[in-house]
């Protein structure tokens, strides 16, 4: 019985495949071109990538590219008013939700690994960064190995928490008490209130925290990379036809130099509610941004 | 974390005030949808007819020996997979609560049909109404009036437990206060002042069910 | 949406070893609180009939306060809010050196919030007592709390054995607010076999029938004890 519905279901859609015309869009485009509404999934503690800013509407570095996205997909569709609707995500959330089609992109600061595109899909990478501690100057910890003893907070979820947990067990690191919180501000509070020695995500979210910190100067980021982590926007899988839109309007801003600015935005002047982060563009992104300026 | 910070409350109150909307929303809509939901489910397992008991019966022990939290968790994946469309947060929850709710009010609506004496419903019979008829115009609102405050009791928990919605990011009024809270690192103030809020409306409507009980048994 | 099934997922290491841990961190924050909720909820339950004025004020002033704020909200107060407002010393001590800081917060929070509902049960139980009972414990030259110790209370929790069970599964399913603060229970287990694998499915279901499978053992247990603590022509409704 499944079977026979299997096949009318696939007889059904070849049919469907030769009656439609060449204008008329599939996947998540067409969602979005039938409900007149596009919904971006935000984090809302990844400074300076997608955060809650001081009048409380998501801002931030991702979201930037986002309503470059949102703009590109209104002139593909060929729409005179778009709803972009907003949802909060999780490290927890943001994949099942970009699975089961609840939001079209997801604009945080998401690492984009191959276990990862067994679920999702990712757009070209914006960002480059990788796992680092942030600790307070006072407690003297350099490196991962000082943590013996101490304690981390970790978010759930994150690439970050699979770094530590297995740097831990390979280097045979004794006795280092773990809190799982669910997102970055609640995993700095917990520094910030000396319930943990360290908090450990991306360095550049790192040095966000540390922007919107009430005393800056106490915090360090510290220690070697621990993992390589590249973002992207996360949008939903076997969807060429919207990945290419969201491709197309990074590797334009890419190649026309517009990303620069957007750069120095977010990463080198101060920022809605935080100070500014001062990380000059590095030689590894510059590279990305050029690899990656596809022409037209 | 310093001296207590009024000033991280005033400025945050448009905020939390419009998740204080969406928690009454919510309340409002699961309360009347496991209201409704409820009544049916107690009628089966009145009806005397053998497979209707069994499922109401099941309904109501499977919901009530789960967390409010599980079931909040698998309509937030689930729904959206079954429908084949986004369904927003919101929708979610309310599924989630409604099918939820509806087993602890199902127990509250049979326990006031039962307290309908079945001369009630025999007069009806001899009156030549059929069953819909005696149960929609002699029992159940009789039911339901006897039955108001212990309702509401329930619909008070039920506010209370709207606040659960935080795991899913649904911007209720918690979720708004611990947002706020974290973003500017104002735990002591925020929590506090939510557990003020909840405390004033939960124990001020518990007041007015105790004036209506008192009320009706004059 | 294509979803691949995979529940041998739940059988394979670590997700396995994930799961049992979850079912021990439930039973143990659940079983600890009950102890709390049961001797404290006693308390306050008989202080809520004695004649003292003050002692019941105080003892309802408690009921009042911990069943009309939500429970999560009480969660993050004992967390994140009572070490800032004890001395600096001991909030130190409660967020770094306690045992078990996230599970030891829920323990005290779900105790101290089953126990004002426990209090009702206990209240009810006792003034389900016909007074006359108490007047002949009098009468035969017993203190009043004498009258507590060997009537009152024996009796009270005979009658009550129904709506303890249901409090004590309340605090079963309750203790999985304690994942908010960080406790590994089931279903913060089943979140994070969904994180590393992306089957929600197989490890939601695997935690929906844990906590199935307890709640009938639990019930058909309490059945049983039900049935021979049951004093004939007492009884209090169940739930309510």
């Amino acid at each position: 019985m499944l079977k026979k519905m299997m096949i009318l279901a696939a007889a059904g859609s070849v049919l469907g495949a030769f009656s439609a015309s060449a204008a008329d869009f599939y996947g998540t485009l067409q969602k979005i071109k039938e409900s007149g509404t596009i919904v971006l999934g935000h984090r809302e503690s990844s400074v300076p990538f997608a955060y809650v800013g001081p009048d409380q509407k998501p801002i931030g570095y991702s979201m930037d590219l986002c309503m470059k996205v949102v703009e590109a997909v209104k002139a593909e569709l060929k729409l005179d008013t778009l709803n972009v609707k907003y949802v909060p995500v999780t490290p927890q959330t943001r994949i099942p939700l970009i699975a089961n089609g609840n939001i079209n992109l997801e604009c945080g600061s998401t690492t984009n690994n191959l276990t990862r595109q067994q679920q999702v899909d990712f757009a070209h990478t914006t960002f480059i960064t990788g796992t680092k501690l942030l600790v307070k100057k006072a407690s003297g910890i350099k490196e991962v190995e000082d943590l013996k003893g101490k304690s981390i907070a970790l978010a759930q979820g994150t690439t970050n928490e699979r770094a530590i947990k297995e740097t831990i067990a390979k280097l045979g690191i004794a006795d280092v008490k773990i809190l799982n919180v669910k997102d970055h501000a609640e995993g700095f509070l917990a520094l910030e209130t000396d319930r943990v020695d360290a908090y450990s995500t991306d360095h550049i979210l790192l040095f966000g925290l540390i922007s919107k910190a009430k005393s800056p100067a106490d915090y360090a980021v510290t220690g070697r990379f621990l993992s390589f982590d590249p973002y992207a926007l996360m949008l939903s899988r076997d969807d060429s036809a919207f990945r290419l839109v969201v491709n197309k309007t990074l590797a334009g801003l890419f190649r026309s130099g517009e990303i620069e600015p957007l750069y120095t935005k977010w990463f080198m002047s101060p920022i809605p509610g935080g100070s500014a982060l001062n990380v000059p563009m590095d030689e590894t992104l510059k590279t990305n941004f050029m690899v990656q300026a596809f022409p037209e | 974390m310093g001296a207590f910070d009024f000033g991280a409350i005033t400025r945050a109150l448009p905020y939390l005030w419009d998740g204080m909307q969406l928690s009454l929303l919510l309340t409002g809509l699961s309360a009347a949808g496991s209201i409704v939901l409820g009544t049916i489910l107690a009628l089966m397992r009145l009806s005397g007819i053998k497979p209707l008991q069994w499922i109401g019966a099941t309904w109501v022990n499977f919901f009530r020996s789960l967390p409010l939290l599980l079931v909040i968790f698998w309509f937030y994946f689930l729904v959206p997979l079954i429908a084949q469309r986004q369904v927003d947060a919101f929708q979610s929850a309310l599924v989630g609560f409604v099918l939820f709710e509806a087993a602890y009010y199902c127990e509250i609506m049979r326990s006031g049909i039962q307290s309908i004496s079945r001369g009630q419903a025999w007069a009806g019979y001899a009156l030549g109404l059929r069953y819909s008829q005696t149960m929609r115009f002699i029992v159940l609102p009789q039911a339901f009036r006897n039955m108001l405050p212990v309702l509401l009791t329930q619909t008070i928990i039920l506010f209370q437990d709207t606040s659960l919605v935080f795991v899913v990011g649904l911007a209720d009024f918690m979720t708004s206060a611990v947002t706020v809270a974290q973003r500017d690192g104002r735990l002591m103030e925020l929590y506090i002042f939510a557990a003020a809020v909840y405390f004033l409306m939960c124990y001020g409507a518990s007041l007015y069910v105790k004036f209506l009980q008192k009320k009706m048994h004059q | 949406m294509k979803y691949n099934w995979n529940w041998g997922i739940l059988f394979e290491e670590p997700y396995f070893g994930w799961l049992v841990s979850g079912i021990e961190w439930t039973l143990i924050v659940s079983a600890i609180a009950w102890i709390i909720a049961f001797s404290l909820g006693s308390l306050v339950g008989v202080a809520r009939t004695v004649n003292s004025m003050p002692v019941r004020a105080v003892a309802t002033a408690y009921v009042e306060l911990f069943r009309n704020i939500p429970l999560l909200v009480q969660m993050f107060i004992w967390f994140y809010v009572v070490p800032e407002l004890v001395p600096d010393g001991l909030g130190r001590w409660m967020k770094r050196d306690m045992p078990f800081p996230e599970a030891t917060s829920a323990i005290l929070c779900l105790g101290t919030y089953t126990a004002s509902r426990v209090a009702e049960q206990v209240r009810a139980g006792i003034e389900s007592i016909p007074r006359g009972q108490t007047a002949a414990g009098l009468a035969m030259g017993l203190t009043l709390a004498q009258v507590y110790r060997y009537l009152l209370v024996p009796v009270g929790y005979r009658i009550i054995v129904p709506p303890l069970t249901s409090e004590f599964l309340t605090i079963f399913k309750n203790s999985s607010l304690a994942l908010t603060i960080g406790v590994g229970e089931v279903l913060m287990q089943a979140r994070q076999i969904e994180n590393y694998t992306f089957q929600g499915f197989e490890a939601f279901t695997a935690a929906t029938l844990i906590y199935v499978v307890v709640t009938l053992i639990v019930v058909f247990a309490m059945d049983r004890i039900e049935k021979r603590a049951r004093i004939p022509g007492y009884g209090v409704q169940r739930g309510q």
